[in-house]
């Protein structure tokens, strides 16, 4: 038997708070072997980010070690140590830290300093723990950057951090971490920030880097379709404290814990038998079919004969952003590619039409003219209410107030998107104050009713929105948005900040709340297989484009658009059986429509319209292509 | 970037062509000017004054001109160096200001760097150590500075000087080399006087600045890329030095712009209490003259301090931070 590289033994980490003190970690005990892959899963507050952070030592001022031992068996230089013993700033944790073990964060954006180079930051990990001059750090790290396929890496050494994209953020990232070839490699949620087609190439980079550096890797995360991917034993934290252990393709094949089988089951897969439900861990009530909210008697906005065409109809949507350098004063004429080209689409009423893309495909952009934040350079938005179609982008006044009360936006970050200073009543009552609807006592029942409508305790309205957690502060949101009983929710990402084990339970809830309340979703999201759970119909958007639109089980099952195909290759799957078939880890161009194969290219000469292949069908080609038809 | 410095130039001077219309109609708004305090003054002193001498003043100062024909020639002359003439001292005003301009300069930047020697220190260790007991004392001993009134401050601290050290009460220098010419001695003398103004004038911003550059380095401390640098193996005091003390420094430069004219104008009362020769009591006095041009030129020194700071301080920003080097004025 080879010595294991790293081994935790009963390892408890206690936070000392003013209110007490909190036990994070509870006797964990694990142990990764070298050259091995271990994952440490669980959801947020299971204690995996503190266990990482004891092997590091860098714990919170608040955070000790009780108790356990952590042994790192080095083959190199280190030899053999007990890291919980070491002093956190002495100079032997110092040298293993970022030399011997290092580790790469979730947010590569915040994680590098804006101020430095990306070669200054990189090259100081050579610099400290080789003792080797500015030049030749500059060298080794320029190596490393072209090892973590930077497209120019001695150009990339004398860039700042924000000038890179979000990928080749976490690639910088990952050779600041290498740089010093670590015999560990701590990547804590390495890919939750990015988009699931970098997400694939970073995953596969990281496999590759540890064949080439023969490094053992400790991936936490709580994303078991990359615990599928990429490890080669499974741990699962659950409350401070390790659930079930072993190989990956047993625990995958037959979980043992219910905390595993539950955590599968709340996961949105692809595959899932139509009408299948997802389980959440912690389920809520469904809302019950109270009257007050749905009654609408004494609108004028009950359905009518007219509605039966779409309820948003979007019509050729262009907007350019303009940079306010080139101009003395006010802004210059936009310039550059338009951040939404020629979108149309309807949106039939009562249908989940779901918008996939990654990020800066101009989704945002798009959400924000159809709620008339934004005025589109050109083109209109058509809603159609209780027989009147109006054009958005050109109502004002009285008009305008009357559409806001139809159309309202749940919005990705639980945590921005309520006011701190509010209480859970004044945030959800806000609405109904700016529309001046009813008295305070109507409003307060209303309130109420809306609490139960998401599951929330009507008790807790006095509270401000930090008590609450993610999961229950986005129902908050959700709440809110339903104040003033619109038909059309604009959902920009409404779990991708949530936990995999919340997701489900937000994802059933608007399941419900759209049956019960008659609801119109339009879905944006940047993961496909939550969109599949989701929608009836699903636009496929890139570079401001609609590049195909279909209904769900039609795109999934027969993909055309080269793009299409791409996002769905690169969604890693709960699924040990169906690995990821990455070839490239370098930062591709999928999305870079002037590299699409014909007919599909995208450039100045060729402009292709979207091409109907039947039954709803869409996709942007050149149709007159012979090609399309084959593929097709 | 040197786009950049030209637009930013170049905006200035409509800046500062407002500032001085603001200026000329704030000193023309009391009833009257400067003649007719005059006469008053006279008058309640029981003197008259000639109706025919009246007249010719007013014409040899250009009183009996439009508002607006007044306004050109003082903003003309401005720019030709002439700052007008001075009624009540009857010279012209850059005779009058003289050396106060530049001793207000020494005061104020020695105030500044005062200001900066100590509260860099003390905020470096307050949110390194934050919540420990030389924390709570510095804290204590800044909202002390902070509070106390700074005229009590100076006498106090006159007194003590004088006591202790044998320095002269009041004033920059010895009142033997004031109208002497500048030599080593009197050099050394303003020195010797310096450090009390500059205590008082500095105390209330020293303690300020302690507490904001303390609670920026503790929103900083805390963020990620700190504990990267940790992870990195960086000792404590190098991660602390490289990463969140420089990402503190912004606004901490960016306050630069407003420090200088605070330091100038804030110091009028200190002046007063210390009879210092600076600036601050002249232009008191000349407001409450109506001493129009000396006045003004006193705003537009004001004014341009704050124009100038800001820029400074936006240069010095730009420098500091490559996000507002590369992307500054870009709008998404």
């Amino acid at each position: 038997m080879t010595a294991d590289l790293l081994r935790v033994e009963d390892l408890k980490v206690a936070f000392h708070l003013p209110e007490g003190v909190v036990e994070a970690v509870r006797g964990v005990s694990f142990r990764v072997r070298p050259g091995a892959t271990v994952a440490l899963v669980g959801e947020s507050g299971s204690g995996k980010s503190v266990v990482a952070q004891s092997i590091l030592r860098i714990l919170p001022a608040p955070a000790r070690i009780a108790g356990g031992r952590i042994l790192l068996n080095d083959p190199g230089e280190a030899g053999s140590v007990d890291i919980a013993a070491l002093p956190a700033e002495g100079p032997v944790m110092r040298s293993l830290r970022g030399g011997r073990i290092s580790i790469i964060f979730q947010e590569p954006m915040t994680s590098l300093s804006p101020l430095h180079t990306i070669g200054d930051q990189v090259g100081e990990a050579v610099r400290l723990h080789r003792g080797v001059g500015r030049r030749e750090a500059r060298a080794i790290t320029a190596d490393m950057l072209a090892r973590v396929r930077f497209p120019d890496p001695a150009r990339a050494l004398d860039t700042y951090p924000f000038e890179l994209s979000g990928g080749l953020r976490q690639r910088a990232m990952i050779a600041m971490a290498l740089v010093c070839r670590p015999a560990l490699l701590i990547a804590d949620e390495p890919t939750t920030a990015l988009d699931v087609t970098i997400q694939a190439r970073i995953l596969r980079l990281l496999k590759d880097l540890q064949g080439e550096l023969g490094m053992a890797v400790l991936l936490i995360t709580h994303d078991l379709g990359v615990v599928a991917n990429l490890a080669d034993e499974v741990v699962v934290m659950h409350r401070g404290a390790v659930m079930e252990s072993g190989p990956r393709d047993d625990l995958f094949a037959d979980p043992r814990h219910p905390y595993l089988k539950a955590l599968l089951r709340a996961v949105p897969r692809f595959h899932m038998a139509p009408g299948e439900r997802l389980v959440p861990i912690r389920p809520i009530p469904a809302p019950p079919a109270t009257g007050r909210l749905l009654d609408r008697t004494g609108e004028d906005r009950t359905a009518q004969a007219g509605d039966a065409g779409p309820l948003l109809a979007v019509e050729g949507i262009t907007k350019r952003y303009g940079t306010r350098k080139a101009g003395w004063f006010g802004t210059a004429p936009p310039s550059g590619p338009p951040a939404v080209d020629d979108v149309s689409f309807t949106i039939r009423r009562g249908e989940c039409v779901g918008l996939v893309g990654e990020s800066g495909c101009g989704k945002t952009t798009l959400l924000k003219i159809l709620m008339h934040a934004l005025a589109p350079d050109a083109g209109t938005v058509r809603y159609t209410d209780g027989g009147r179609t109006v054009a958005v982008p050109d109502l004002e006044g009285e008009a305008l107030q009357r559409f806001r009360r139809t159309v309202q936006f749940v919005f990705q970050d639980p945590f921005g998107s309520l006011n701190p200073r509010m209480t859970v009543f004044d945030i959800v009552a806000e609405p109904l104050v700016i529309h001046r609807i009813g008295d305070a006592a109507e409003r307060a029942a209303r309130v109420k009713e809306l609490m139960g409508l998401v599951g929330l305790d009507a008790r807790h309205l006095r509270r401000y929105p930090h008590s609450f957690s993610g999961g229950q502060r986005q129902r908050i949101g959700i709440a809110r948005a339903l104040a003033l009983r619109p038909d059309l929710l604009l959902l920009d990402e409404p779990v991708s900040a949530l936990d995999v084990s919340i997701q489900a339970q937000v994802l059933n809830l608007l399941k419900d709340l759209k049956e019960t309340l008659g609801l119109t979703y339009l879905f944006v999201s940047h993961n496909l297989a939550v969109v599949d759970y989701m929608a009836d119909r699903i636009l496929v958007m890139c570079r401001g484009r609609i590049v195909e639109a279909a209904p769900r089980a039609a795109l999934f099952r027969r993909p055309v658009h080269p793009y299409t195909r791409a996002l769905l290759a690169a969604v890693p799957e709960p699924d040990p059986s169906r690995p990821l078939t990455l070839a490239d880890a370098g930062e591709g161009h999928t999305s870079d429509p002037a590299t699409w194969p014909a007919p599909f290219t995208i450039d100045d000469a060729r402009r292709p319209p979207l091409v109907d292949l039947g039954d709803g069908h869409l996709v942007r080609a050149d149709a007159d292509a012979p090609a399309l038809r084959e593929v097709a | 970037m040197f786009g950049y410095l030209t637009h930013r130039i170049l905006v200035m001077i409509p800046t500062l062509i407002a500032i001085s219309l603001i200026t000329f109609v704030i000193i023309q708004l009391p009833p009257g000017d400067y003649l007719t305090t005059l006469v008053m003054e006279m008058q309640s002193r029981g003197e008259t004054i000639d109706q025919g001498r009246l007249a010719m003043l007013r014409e040899t100062y250009g009183l009996d001109r439009p508002l607006a024909e007044q306004y050109l020639y003082w903003l003309f002359g401005m720019l030709r160096g002439d700052f007008g003439y001075s009624f009540e001292y009857e010279l012209p005003v850059t005779e009058v200001v003289g050396d106060r301009l530049w001793l207000t300069a020494i005061v104020s930047f020695a105030t500044i760097l005062f200001i900066w020697a100590v509260s860099f220190p003390i905020a470096i260790y307050s949110a390194t150590h934050q919540y420990s007991a030389g924390d709570y004392a510095l804290t204590f001993l800044g909202f002390l500075g902070l509070a106390t009134p700074s005229f009590l401050l100076a006498l106090v601290l006159l007194y003590f000087a004088n006591v202790w050290f044998g320095t002269s009460i009041g004033g920059l220098m010895d009142p033997r080399y004031v109208d002497a010419p500048w030599s080593l001695d009197k050099v050394l003398s303003v020195l010797e006087h310096l450090w009390i103004p500059v205590i008082v004038i500095g105390t209330a911003g020293t303690a300020a600045m302690i507490r904001r550059l303390r609670a920026n380095l503790l929103d900083e401390l805390h963020k990620p890329y700190v504990v990267t640098a940790r992870a990195k193996g960086l000792s404590p005091r190098r991660v602390l030095w490289k990463y969140p003390l420089r990402m503190a420094l912004n606004p901490f430069v960016s306050d630069i712009g407003n420090l200088l004219p605070q330091i100038v104008s804030g110091a009028a009362i200190v002046s007063v209490v210390m009879s210092l020769p600076t600036t601050g009591p002249m232009l008191l006095q000349a407001l409450r003259s109506q001493d129009m041009y000396l006045a003004g030129s006193f705003l537009m020194f004001l004014a341009v301090l704050t124009v100038v700071g800001v820029f400074l301080s936006d240069l010095a920003l730009a420098l500091l931070d490559p996000r507002i080097r590369l992307t500054g004025g870009t709008t998404r």
